[in-house]
């Protein structure tokens, strides 16, 4: 297959020259998608050890029903937050369908089942004993959960990978509630999708392999910094 | 401590995304967070595919201030969105619906503005013998014989609105058609995707003479039938009505409008795409619906 070996020529053409509209593409993609997931988490961790620690009604349902949406279809996900911000919707007064920031709401959306989910079984993994010396030794509650997440911190921080894995590789989702406008909602999985469709199959691989490094310079950023 | 230090490397990540989302915007010559107003325009794949919108897109912008969002929407889609005030523009070949869009209050007025024809495409060795026919009688052949598979559209736009009238013309209920046989395909695709899967199938198709002409070399299809008055293709601007739909930016879309329509830009449209292709993509026709 001659095309990805000539995707991975212009592969090394775009970064080389530095070609300003991979350039801001690519800047966009990670703005958006890692904006994403750190909110996300920001909100679903301290969400997921409410859930993990306490006890209540209904909390298995809740448990699975989170694990039921790690599978939704991005384009659904797509076309509820569509609907949910096009200005014939309820949100339509905020103007805010066709930009980066609705991506950045959608992908949140998207990838909160994923965080909340693992972040409850990355708890779970933790040995019961910890917790319980901790309480044991006078620790508050804040301080027990701290001493859990420092337990599971391995597995919290898979869960976030994973869930920023999601958020920069899906296109259901970004193109529909983005647009895929160039020069300002524009992404690598959207700008992939359209070449292909156009039948720039080189540009199109060129793209992929692009986002397949950023990736992979994340993963090893952040394994080295675990490994410490 | 760890835990700092990963926290300190996901803020260090994302100021460096954003560092290089605002090197890439200076240099593609825009501000990252621009305060121009948006005009939104939802347009048919065949005139985004071809490269027209990209070429027009830097004049307006910076001969009104405006920054445009051009979205790529089959027709459907486009209609849709209009309706809900998503978009505030439309450019558009699909006369019937952009009529009844009109009619219903949707759209302001409808003003072609550029036109070209449709053809149908297929193998050189035309399978099922259609070559020169008229369209209603090549569609016809298609049918009796099934000797050929042709590709439709299968999504609702303008190309597909103008085959569903070729059928109709030639006496088919189309419902009847799209049940026919194996060798009716539906792609549910924009114009070039639709090309290429016609190509890999050897199958016939409908297309404008813009998409093809643009992706001529990477097809293996060449034109079997393109005269017949039915095969006018007619691309207008419309403009969402404010009073029907709240929030659309009516008289940026009127700045469109007349940018369009004016005698430099219809010359540069009537000029795009000569010195590459040596055939007009589209031919200009400010405002006035083109006779035959």
């Amino acid at each position: 297959m001659p095309e990805i070996w000539q995707g991975l020529i212009k592969a090394i053409e775009l970064i080389v020259t530095l070609d300003p509209e991979v350039m801001s593409i690519a800047g966009r993609s990670l703005t958006i998608s890692v904006t994403a997931t750190l909110l996300a988490a920001v909100i679903c961790l301290p969400l997921g050890s409410l859930i993990h620690f306490n006890r209540f009604i209904g909390k298995r349902t809740l448990i699975n029903l989170i694990q039921t949406f790690y599978s939704i279809p991005t384009v659904i996900v797509g076309l509820f937050v569509f609907l949910l911000f096009s200005r014939a919707g309820p949100l339509g007064g905020l103007n805010l369908l066709f930009t980066p920031a609705v991506m950045i709401i959608g992908q949140m959306i998207l990838i909160a089942p994923i965080l909340l989910g693992l972040t409850v079984s990355a708890f779970s993994g933790v040995d019961k004993a910890i917790p319980d010396t901790a309480r044991s030794l006078g620790a508050s509650d804040f301080q027990t959960v701290a001493v859990v997440l420092k337990e599971a911190r391995f597995a919290v921080i898979a869960a976030i990978l994973l869930a920023f894995g999601r958020a920069i590789s899906e296109v259901g989702l970004a193109l529909m509630v983005g647009g895929n406008i160039r020069g300002f909602t524009r992404v690598f999985t959207t700008a992939i999708s359209l070449e292909t469709s156009k039948g720039d199959i080189e540009l199109s691989i060129a793209l992929g392999i692009i986002l397949i490094l950023i990736a992979l310079i994340i993963n090893i950023v952040l394994n080295r910094l675990q490994q410490r | 401590m760890k835990r700092n230090k990963i926290f300190f490397t996901l803020i260090g990540l994302l100021l460096i995304s954003l560092l290089a989302s605002v090197v890439g915007c200076a240099a593609q010559g825009s501000e990252p967070l621009p305060p121009q107003p948006r005009l939104r325009v939802a347009t048919t794949t065949s005139l985004y595919d071809t490269g027209l919108w990209g070429y027009l897109e830097p004049m307006f912008e910076k001969k009104y201030n405006v920054a445009l969002d051009i979205l790529s929407l089959g027709s459907g889609a486009a209609f849709q969105y209009a309706q809900r005030g998503d978009v505030d523009v439309l450019t558009i070949h699909d006369k019937p619906n952009e009529l009844k869009f009109v009619a219903d209050g949707y759209g302001v007025e409808r003003v072609p503005f550029a036109y070209n024809y449709f053809l149908i495409v297929g193998p050189a060795a035309d399978p099922a013998g259609i070559k020169r026919l008229s369209p209603e009688d090549a569609f016809k052949k298609l049918f009796e014989t099934g000797a050929g598979s042709f590709v439709s559209r299968g999504d609702n736009s303008g190309t597909q609105s103008k085959e569903k009238a070729i059928w109709k013309n030639a006496g088919f209920d189309y419902a009847t058609v799209e049940k026919a046989g194996a060798w009716y395909i539906e792609s549910g695709q924009g114009m070039g995707p639709t090309l290429q899967m016609a190509s890999q199938k050897q199958a016939y198709t409908l297309t404008d003479m813009g998409t093809y002409l643009s992706y001529k070399s990477k097809l293996e299809l060449v034109p079997i039938v393109y005269k017949g008055s039915i095969l006018l293709n007619v691309y207008s601007v419309i403009a969402v009505n404010p009073q029907t739909v709240k929030g659309v930016k009516i008289d940026l879309t009127n700045n469109l409008i007349s940018f369009l329509t004016s005698p430099e830009i219809q010359k540069l449209i009537g000029n795009y795409g000569v010195k590459e292709y040596g055939l007009q993509l589209f031919t200009p026709c400010a405002g006035a619906e083109p006779t035959q």
